[in-house]
């Protein structure tokens, strides 16, 4: 049904969108919680901050992450030559700048299951001789649970959509970093490769729909084993 | 001395300033109407907020002192707290909510046995089950347990069962009675209900605006004159210590031995022989020189009267001396003159039965083993 490059796209599509995602969730939980629960003067510039992604157009993010992460760049020349990493015109790159885009979903969505959560419960876990990140593991995580999973499958599901910021970052290189909507795009720019496009176009709302409506069920799901 | 408590602390416009001490182990209750500073000073206790001044020292050891700069963190202090709402781990089972504190509490300390909770609360068949899936006492019962299996140097009991309907309350305390009884623990209960102190404290804190009006064991202090003002008029009255000698089913009474001698009170849930307290409020009781004749009320008390308080309006009241307990009895600043009340007077108390019926019967603890 699929040609290969199609296969090759979608795969990796997949991949970068899943690598980016779980590379940001730790970070996305850290700052949920800073913003939900820890008394901090300039709190409201680290959420705008966080919530910047949202609104700036993804080709600014692409190119501010192409001035930082770029060979030449300060963090991108140091890692290259640390660590021999190089995140332009690779994959790697790619889930970077998915991680960055849907940041905001993520921290949103694990800071209001956080906000709904009951900070009594944590007290009495301190005075059941639970220490402060004990009772981060065993109690405030596991009530944020269903926002930490919903974060994940939508950021997840937009991550699969990226575009401008991956191009921008690290350009069109198929089989490297030419995801589903970078192949629609190059289908749409080839002549006759309208029925392509529309076919590629029609697989990224299946996969939309598909992801919106397992983050719903999950949710649901752990809502009904707590009964709330 | 068990418990010893001197903070100060600014709360907004309200000033907490409170000092009492435990000296034995058992039961204190902290009284007083909400907004008092009852739950703020027992939070302090736990350590989820820091006096501005001051110290808390439990058994000795110290929780908190300003001065000398310790503040030890919840974790460390050990205190069992039973919060209003029970407060379970919504994702836990119930076992797992009960092992929560145990499997943190060190290992050389376990002295209070799972099983055996498990056992005295009567939660064996809950086990499984998740919070959202028990009735409200089950799940401050869990919620009792939870806390003392986490191995406690002292119980914080906030209003425990204020957030349940009285026959929930009625199913809870017997609990609490027992766990009291069991475990030979210190507890601090708070309570903003006379019913719920009289039957467990021993000893009783009284909380007003932030300050502790009256201190001491639980009998001596609810007479108080201090108290009539915290109470209220119709409320105030004396607690008599009281054993069950026989019930009178024919007319559902109980009879009970007092100081003063046999007392009927409407019919209790006790065996013979049992001790129970009965608190007599001022205002069902009256006095007269004389032995009543062809009246309705079922009790007469001799006693000699020890004062007679002129109050703001025109009551006054009356502190009779039954041999070695002691009664309140309003009475009119107009009676008071009339029959010449006097401290060394002779006088017969009289106490309606029916006017009793307003309280379950309370238990005072019985000497358990000291474990702790």
């Amino acid at each position: 049904m699929l040609t290969d490059a199609e296969w090759e796209a979608l795969t990796l599509s997949f991949r970068i969108a899943s690598v980016g995602v779980a590379c940001a969730l730790p970070f996305a939980v850290a700052i949920a919680y800073v913003l939900a629960r820890v008394r901090l003067p300039g709190k409201t510039l680290l959420d705008g901050v966080v919530h910047l992604p949202l609104v700036l157009p993804p080709v600014v993010i692409g190119y501010l992450l192409l001035i930082t992460f770029g060979t030449r760049a300060p963090v991108g020349g140091w890692l290259l030559e640390t660590f021999g990493i190089r995140l332009v015109f690779d994959w790697k790159g790619a889930a970077l700048a998915v991680a960055v885009v849907t940041f905001p979903f993520t921290v949103r969505a694990v800071r209001l299951s956080l906000e709904a959560a009951d900070p009594e419960l944590e007290a009495a876990a301190r005075t059941l001789g639970a220490g402060r990140l004990d009772v981060f593991w065993t109690i405030t995580l596991p009530q944020a649970l269903p926002g930490v999973i919903a974060g994940a499958i939508t950021a997840f599901a937009a991550g699969l959509g990226e575009f401008g910021a991956i191009i921008t970052f690290v350009s069109n290189v198929p089989g490297e970093t030419r995801t589903l909507p970078l192949a629609i795009f190059t289908a749409i720019q080839t002549p006759g490769g309208e029925a392509q496009a529309l076919r590629l176009a029609m697989l990224s709302i299946a996969l939309a729909l598909a992801g919106l409506a397992l983050a719903e069920l999950a949710a649901r799901r752990i809502r009904r084993r707590r009964g709330g | 001395m068990v418990l010893d408590v001197a903070i100060e602390k600014r709360l907004g416009g309200f000033r907490l300033d409170v000092a009492f001490a435990g000296e034995r182990r058992g039961v204190t209750a902290l009284f007083g109407a909400s907004g008092s500073g009852k739950t703020a000073t027992v939070r302090m206790i736990a350590g989820m907020s820091r006096p501005d001044r001051g110290h808390i020292r439990v058994d000795g050891r110290t929780f908190v002192d300003r001065a000398a700069g310790i503040d030890l963190p919840p974790e460390r202090r050990r205190v069992g707290y039973v919060f209003q709402d029970a407060k379970l781990f919504p994702h836990l089972s119930v076992k797992r909510n009960l092992d929560y504190g145990l499997r943190r509490a060190p290992a050389g300390e376990r002295r209070i046995a799972f099983d055996e909770v498990v056992g005295l609360l009567g939660i064996e068949g809950l086990l499984e089950r998740r919070p959202h899936a028990l009735s409200g006492g089950e799940r401050q019962r869990v919620a009792l347990g939870r806390a003392l299996l986490a191995q406690p140097r002292i119980v914080l009991l906030d209003e425990p069962l204020a957030a349940l309907d009285a026959a929930r309350k009625a199913e809870i305390l017997p609990f609490v009675e027992r766990l009291r009884d069991e475990f030979g623990l210190a507890m601090l209960y708070v309570s903003h209900s006379l019913d719920e102190v009289v039957r467990l404290a021993d000893d009783l804190v009284v909380l007003d605006g932030g300050r502790v009006r009256a201190a001491g064991p639980l009998v001596a202090t609810m007479s108080r004159p201090e108290l009539r003002d915290i109470v209220g008029v119709f409320d105030f009255g004396a607690v008599l210590e009281a054993a069950v000698v026989v019930h009178d089913d024919r007319y559902a009474l109980t009879v009970l031995e007092t100081p003063g001698g046999h007392l009927r009170v409407p019919r209790m849930d006790a065996p013979p022989g049992r001790r129970v307290r009965v608190r007599i409020r001022a205002v069902d009781a009256a006095l007269a020189l004389d032995p009543p004749v062809r009246a309705s009320v079922v009790n007469v008390l001799m006693g000699r009267l020890t004062a007679v308080t002129p109050e703001l309006g025109p009551g006054a009241t009356a502190r009779v001396d039954l041999g070695g307990a002691e009664l309140v009895v309003a009475i009119t600043r107009l009676s008071a003159e009339r029959l010449g009340l006097a401290p060394g007077v002779p006088v017969y108390v009289m106490i309606k039965a029916v006017a009793l019926d307003r309280e379950e019967p309370a238990r005072p603890r019985r000497r358990a083993p000291d474990r702790a």
